[in-house]
Order: structure tokens, then C-alpha cells, then sequence
């Protein structure tokens, strides 16, 4: 019955997956978090107390916050995302990944080498001046040939799926590989002073390039952080929950309306500047509609839990899954609210729109890569379970409460610079002056400073449980784990 | 794999009958709280674009019904606000500086728009009520470079110091180090003297030396006693208050390759009456003359 969905029941003759680059991808992914993490705490530090920069030119706020962003963003989430990726179109094909493996590892190096070769052009001053989008122009074209690989080996192996159908995490992993490389082309016309100069000039200037730049920037969102993310939800939820997923009809209606509604929403962004109105409304009343195709996916990831809740109690890794969801869905509902025009004319520039992307990347991404991670590494290594239930369970709680921490005290400080910047006295001259709520926000700086310690806390528990459960018995003595052996079944 | 549709025994629900990996999918209908939540936004959402600017045709677009526009929004709002004390801020303009110091009410305008308009455009250089930092001087006591009196004010905030304005003020003070007029022992020995001032030199050094390569090459602008000389706009050195850090390295530094300071002429950006406010407010700190 289907209630013993996640019994291997194919009828098919085993295949011998290509698991080695998902453990590159999956160990890359644990690495580049706590890097992340790490930059995201020294920066949070920094706004607190700016001398904490030691007069470092190298780890000033400027150059470290692109470090941080892209850490997290296309270290720790991209490299989680190619790790599933891989894991997830291989056994839902029932096919060996296509390509070879010669090609997923340059995939694995070149995106590692992209990596560090970014962060250490930020450190160092170099950037385009765009947000997500600040690797020059040379780190940009080895990127799209890393990407136009990824796609290739991706959308081959579907191709060669032996399945019948297509299972509905590769279609958000394939509009998440598609739209990202258009994304990334777009944003990054750019002409370089000459060859030899990492200088360049993007090809849009004045609002054009800021209309193109938060295409990209939401888009980002949407198709990095949204759904390939939702790929992810789509198989770890009903593996680990061991049910049938909710409802077919809604991810596909859910599917083709989010990527049909969020590339228009990026305008939001430009409220009250100089982009045309019009273009305004379009992406505010786009958000809006973006809306139920959001909670489409929080509606399939959630209702697949019905029958197996009980679930949640003993499975650690399930309960980020789906605390996860539950943080999509806030953020979710949270952006179409900021996007309209009043709301954003009080929102807007404040640590709220911080705090926002912290429910979405801490609350979201983070923790279905958690989840994803903590199903993947005991399955990866062949062993029977985590070394320890209840560090993971630490993990969640310590974790949890520094989210709540961060994003609660962004809202009280957003909320309370976007009142004092619109404040006026009786005789309509303003209230307060910018450096008076910059000391007002301090005391809540702090107490996102600990909620990032927290956050980086539980993921340093998260790793030392990780590394115990490798070194721990396997489970098959038998079968060499670097083969790539029959997946194994969830709890 | 065959298609092979099964029902669920949980929720009595037929599956789609395909199976990946052993995850099964359910033939739910889409929930109808969704689905019209979802349309009520379209809807929704055609309606706004029906009323407000939306759709680009060409080199036009649909204003909408209501004729909306953002900036024109954002105008509104500000012209509001100002309309609040606009005839004073107008008295204000109209009236001698010190006369405005007379009227309590106008007075009172003119520190409410002078604070704000201080801690919003100077005090990031010279610090919370004009306390002052390195380079830049410290306006809440009776040591001025160019004068503490109101009219002198209004000159310095509307004109700045050394920032190209034509009637800007300026002064400059010779790079006696790199431009080979003192030798750096010769320097070392006029700091030794400067330092008296400022408590760094002690009484068992001999500034004689010193003495006389000030009276030769400081005196005329700094004055005999370090006075200073506003009207040159040489800063007085007799006094703890100054532009330094206060040490004797930086007096060294001054002398071989000094450092002069820029203020913008905030004419450009400021209207008279707000200039004047700001004054009034800079001269209430304590220092005024």
C-alpha cells in the first residue's frame, strides 16, 4: 500500500548511481556553512561594534558582506543544492548520472575553484556593484561554463531516465538550473576596460541596470533559493516520512504558476525610485499573486506529513524538513505583504527587509539542507542512522531559537527605523536625526548577534555529529560504500 | 514501470499510480480555499492595474483610472510638511541674524531646524552637539579658528573653508618640512616648543632653540603667545582645544606637511533660513561669541 511508499519496491534492475560526487558536494556544502555562518557572525559583530574590523581593509563590512551573502547563498546552498541534485535525479530516473564521472568532477572543482576565487576577489576589491551578482566578468564567463556542464549533465540524465515519467523535484531542479543561467547572463553583459583589466562596465546603465539587477536579485530568490530548495522538499519530506506525496494536481499547478508569476515580481524592489510606475505595479501586483503558488509548495511539503506526524518525534532530520516549510510559508506570505507600496514605503531600506531574508535563508534554505543533509550523510556512508539523535535534536532547538532570535529583533529594529525615519514634530521638521536610529537599533544588533551565535552554534554540533556518524560502524560490511550501492530505504 | 493506481490507506485517496524511488503521489484535487485565494489575487490584481499605472504601450503606458503617480505621491507629502513652518522658516529668511535671536518664537523654529539640520549634515564630522574629533573642531566651546560671533557663522556654514565657494574661507599654512624651510631637527625643536603649550614638553628640555624658529617662522600668523589669528585663519596653539590628536608626533607632522582641513559651502544645499537656524543652533552650544 502506499502507506510503504518508501519501501524499495521497483521492479527495475539496481543501478550503480554516481554517489561519490554527491559526498564531494555534501561534505562542500557542511564546509562552506560554517564559513558562512562564521562571516555572517563577525559581521553582525561589525555593525555592533564597527572597530571590531580591526581597520582591516580586508575584513571591513564592504568587502566581507558579499563573503557572507555568497557564502551562504552559493557555497553552502548552491553546493547543497548540486549535492541533491545529483543524489535525487539519479534515483528518481533510475539511471547512473550522465556525463560520466569525469565530468561531475570538474563540476565539483570548478564550482569550488568559482568559489573561493569570488570570495577572495570581495576580500581583495574587487566587485561589479551588484548584489549577488559581484564576481567580475572572468569569474563570471568560468561560472557559465561550470553551469552550461551542470545543465547538460542534468537534463542528460533525465533524459536517460528509465522511468516513465518525470518526478516533480527534477522539474523545479531543472527551472532552477534553466532560469539561473539566464539569470546570469543577463545581469552580467558587462564589457571589461580591456582584457587584461578584471574591471568592467555592465552594458545597462541607470535604471535599466537596476530594473536587470533585481530581475536577477529576486530571481535569484525565486529560482536559487525558492525552487531548487522546493526540489529538494519534493523527495526528503515523503522519503523520510515515508508517504505519498499530498497532491499531485497542486505541484503541478503550483509549479508552473510560481515560475510563471516570479519572474515579473523583481520590480518590487525599485518602489519610490525612479523605475516608471507602471513597472511598479507590475511587480507589486505580481507578488501578490505569488502568493498561493508559494503556499502550493507549503501545502504538498506539509500535508505529506499527514498519517506520519508522529514521525516528527523520532526523526530529527524530518523535523527541519518541516520547520522549514513552516518558514517558507511565513516568508512567503511576508514578502507579497512588503511588496506593496505603503508597506514598502515604511519597509523599505530598514533591518527589516534583513530580517525577512534571514526567516527566508536560515529559517527555508538552511534548514531543508539540514534536513536533506541529515538524511543524506548516514545514507551516503552506508550507516544505519546519525551517531547521535539527540545532538541533532540540540541542533534544532539551539538553532531554532537563534532564528527566532535574529528575525525578531530585525523586525523590532526595522519596524522602529522606518517609524523614526518618517517621524515629525509639530512643526514639520523630523524628529530624529539617521545616527539617532542608528543608536536606537544597537541594543536589537546585539541580540541578532547572538542569534547568529546560536545559529552557528547548533550547525558546529551539527558537523561534530556528522563526522561521528562517519567514523561510526557501517552498516554493510559487505558493500564498499564508494560504490554507490542500492539506496538505502529511510527509517 | 507500469502505471498501477492504488488507494491509500490513510487517507482513502487513489494514488497517480507512478512510483520513483519508492515515493508515490496522491490524486488530491487542489484545495478550493487555495485555488480561490489564488484567483481573488488575479482578480485582485487586474483591478489595481485597472485603477493605477500598469501597462507600457509603446513610449506611453496605462495611467490607470486614478490618475496616480508615485512621485507626485511622495511630493504631496512633502509639500504638507513644509506648508507646517514655512512662514516662519520665510520670517526667519527675512530677518537679521541677531534679530532672530530676539524673537522667542522665531528663535524656537530656528533650533528645532538647526539641531536637525546639525545632526543630519554636520554631525557626522563634527560629532553629537558639535563635540568635535581629529581634523575636525570641536564647536561647543570658546576656541574658534574664523570667529564664534553669529554673523561669523553664517559665514563659515554658508560659504565653507577652502571649498571653492568664491567667497569661501581660506587659509594655508606652509609645508615647512617638505618644501626644505626647516630642517627636521629644526622641526623637532619648534614641537619641543609647541609642546609647552600642551603640556608635552618638560621643564628640563631646552626650547630656546625652538623659541627661535617659531618667532622667525610661526609668529606672524600663530601670534607671539600662540594666540592664533582668526582673520588669517591660523588656529591658536596655546590652547588644549585643537585640531591634533595631541600628540607630539602630530605637531611634527603639521609642521613638515600639514594637514588643512575642508567645509563644504553648504550654500548649495541649504536655504538662507535654514543656514541662519543652523547657526543660531551652533552658536547656542556653549562657544557662541
Amino acid at each position: 500500500m502506499a502507506s510503504t511508499a518508501a519501501a524499495a519496491d521497483s521492479g527495475l534492475p539496481p543501478v550503480v548511481y554516481n554517489d561519490d560526487v554527491v559526498r564531494k558536494f555534501t561534505i562542500a556544502a557542511i564546509f562552506w556553512a560554517i564559513v558562512a555562518f562564521l562571516v555572517g557572525v563577525v559581521l553582525a559583530s561589525e555593525l555592533a561594534w564597527p572597530q571590531v574590523n580591526l581597520g582591516l581593509s580586508f575584513i571591513n563590512f564592504g568587502r566581507l558582506r558579499p563573503v557572507h551573502t555568497s557564502g551562504a547563498i552559493f557555497a553552502f546552498g548552491g553546493s547543497a543544492l548540486f549535492a541533491t541534485a545529483f543524489y535525487i535525479v539519479q534515483r528518481t530516473c533510475h539511471v547512473r548520472l550522465f556525463g560520466g564521472r569525469a565530468l561531475a568532477d570538474f563540476i565539483f572543482w570548478g564550482y569550488q575553484f568559482f568559489i573561493v576565487m569570488a570570495a577572495l576577489s570581495y576580500v581583495l576589491g574587487f566587485s561589479q556593484g551588484q548584489e549577488y551578482a559581484e564576481p567580475e566578468w572572468h569569474l563570471d564567463l568560468f561560472l557559465t561554463v561550470i553551469w552550461v556542464c551542470f545543465a547538460i549533465v542534468f537534463i542528460g540524465t533525465v533524459m536517460m531516465r528509465t522511468e516513465p515519467h518525470i518526478y516533480v523535484a527534477n522539474w523545479f531542479y531543472m527551472a532552477f538550473i534553466l532560469t539561473v543561467a539566464v539569470l546570469h547572463i543577463g545581469n552580467n553583459i558587462a564589457l571589461p576596460v580591456n582584457i587584461y583589466t578584471a574591471k568592467s562596465y555592465n552594458i545597462f546603465s541607470g535604471t535599466q541596470n537596476a530594473l536587470v539587477q533585481w530581475w536577477y536579485g529576486h530571481n535569484a530568490v525565486g529560482f536559487f533559493l525558492t525552487a531548487g530548495f522546493l526540489g529538494m522538499m519534493y523527495y526528503f519530506i515523503p522519503k523520510a516520512a515515508g508517504r505519498p506525496v499530498y497532491s499531485y494536481r497542486l505541484s503541478i499547478v503550483h509549479f508552473w504558476s510560481l515560475i510563471f508569476m516570479y519572474i515579473w515580481a523583481g520590480p518590487h524592489h525599485l518602489h519610490w525610485t525612479a523605475l516608471p510606475d507602471w513597472a511598479q505595479t507590475l511587480g507589486m501586483a505580481f507578488s501578490i499573486m505569488l502568493w498561493m503558488p508559494s503556499w502550493g509548495g507549503m501545502i504538498n511539503g506539509l500535508m505529506t506529513l499527514s498519517g506520519a506526524w508522529d514521525k516528527l518525534r523520532t526523526d530529527p532530520g524530518l523535523r527541519f524538513s518541516v520547520t522549514a516549510v513552516g518558514f517558507y510559508g511565513m516568508s512567503t506570505f511576508e514578502g507579497p505583504v512588503m511588496s506593496i507600496r505603503s508597506v514598502n514605503a515604511l519597509s523599505h531600506y530598514t533591518d527589516w527587509g534583513i530580517g525577512h531574508v534571514h526567516s527566508g535563508s536560515l529559517g527555508w534554505v538552511a534548514f531543508i539542507s539540514f534536513g536533506a543533509i541529515y538524511y543524506l550523510v548516514p545514507s551516503l556512508w552506508n550507516r544505519s542512522g546519525l551517531y547521535s539523535k539527540k545532538l541533532a535534536a540540540w541542533h534544532y532547538w539551539i538553532a531554532t531559537f537563534g532564528i527566532v532570535l535574529y528575525i525578531s529583533s530585525m523586525w523590532v529594529a526595522g519596524i522602529m527605523e522606518g517609524l523614526m525615519w518618517r517621524a515629525y514634530d509639530s512643526q514639520g521638521f523630523l524628529q530624529y536625526s539617521f545616527l539617532e536610529s542608528v543608536v536606537a537599533v544597537h541594543p536589537f544588533y546585539v541580540i541578532r548577534l547572538l542569534g547568529g551565535l546560536c545559529f552557528l552554534s547548533g550547525a558546529l554540533i551539527m558537523v561534530y555529529n556528522l563526522i561521528m556518524t562517519v567514523r561510526s560502524q557501517r552498516t554493510n560490511p559487505g558493500i564498499e560504500p564508494f560504490s554507490g550501492a542500492m539506496p538505502v530505504a529511510a527509517e | 514501470m507500469p502505471t498501477k493506481i492504488e488507494k491509500d490507506s490513510h487517507t482513502g485517496t487513489e494514488t497517480t499510480g507512478h512510483v520513483w524511488d519508492g515515493i508515490r503521489e496522491l490524486n488530491t484535487p487542489l484545495p478550493k480555499w487555495w485555488l480561490y485565494v489564488f484567483l481573488a489575487t488575479v482578480v485582485w490584481s487586474a483591478g489595481y492595474f485597472l485603477l493605477y499605472p500598469s501597462i507600457p504601450l509603446g513610449g506611453h503606458y496605462w495611467k490607470g483610472l486614478w490618475g496616480y503617480s508615485s512621485r507626485g505621491d511622495a511630493m504631496a507629502g512633502v509639500a504638507a510638511i513644509h506648508e507646517q513652518h514655512a512662514a516662519a522658516m520665510e520670517q526667519i529668511a527675512k530677518t537679521p541674524i541677531a534679530d532672530v535671536e530676539k524673537d522667542p518664537k522665531l528663535m524656537q523654529t530656528a533650533l528645532v531646524a538647526g539641531r536637525i539640520t546639525f545632526a543630519n549634515n554636520c554631525q557626522p564630522c563634527h560629532g553629537q552637539n558639535g563635540s568635535g574629533r581629529v581634523g575636525y573642531p570641536a564647536l561647543g566651546d570658546d576656541v574658534w579658528l574664523w570667529g564664534g560671533k553669529l554673523a561669523d557663522l553664517e559665514t563659515t556654514l554658508t560659504h565653507g573653508i577652502r571649498s571653492g565657494d568664491p567667497d569661501a574661507r581660506v587659509s594655508q599654512m606652509p609645508a615647512f618640512g617638505t618644501d626644505g624651510t626647516l630642517k627636521p631637527e629644526q622641526i623637532q625643536q619648534v614641537a619641543d616648543y609647541v609642546g609647552i603649550w600642551w603640556g608635552l614638553t618638560g621643564k628640563d628640555v631646552d626650547t630656546k632653540a625652538g623659541a627661535a624658529i617659531y618667532a622667525e617662522n610661526c609668529v606672524a600668523c600663530h601670534g607671539e603667545k600662540g594666540e592664533g589669528n582668526r582673520d588669517a585663519g591660523a588656529p591658536p596653539l596655546n590652547s588644549k582645544v585643537h585640531l591634533l590628536d595631541g600628540t607630539r608626533a602630530s605637531i611634527v607632522a603639521q609642521v613638515t606637511h600639514p594637514q588643512m582641513g575642508v567645509m563644504p559651502n553648504w550654500n548649495t544645499r541649504l536655504d538662507p533660513a535654514t543656514l541662519k537656524s543652523v547657526a543660531l543652533y551652533v552658536h547656542s552650544l556653549g562657544g557662541g561669541e
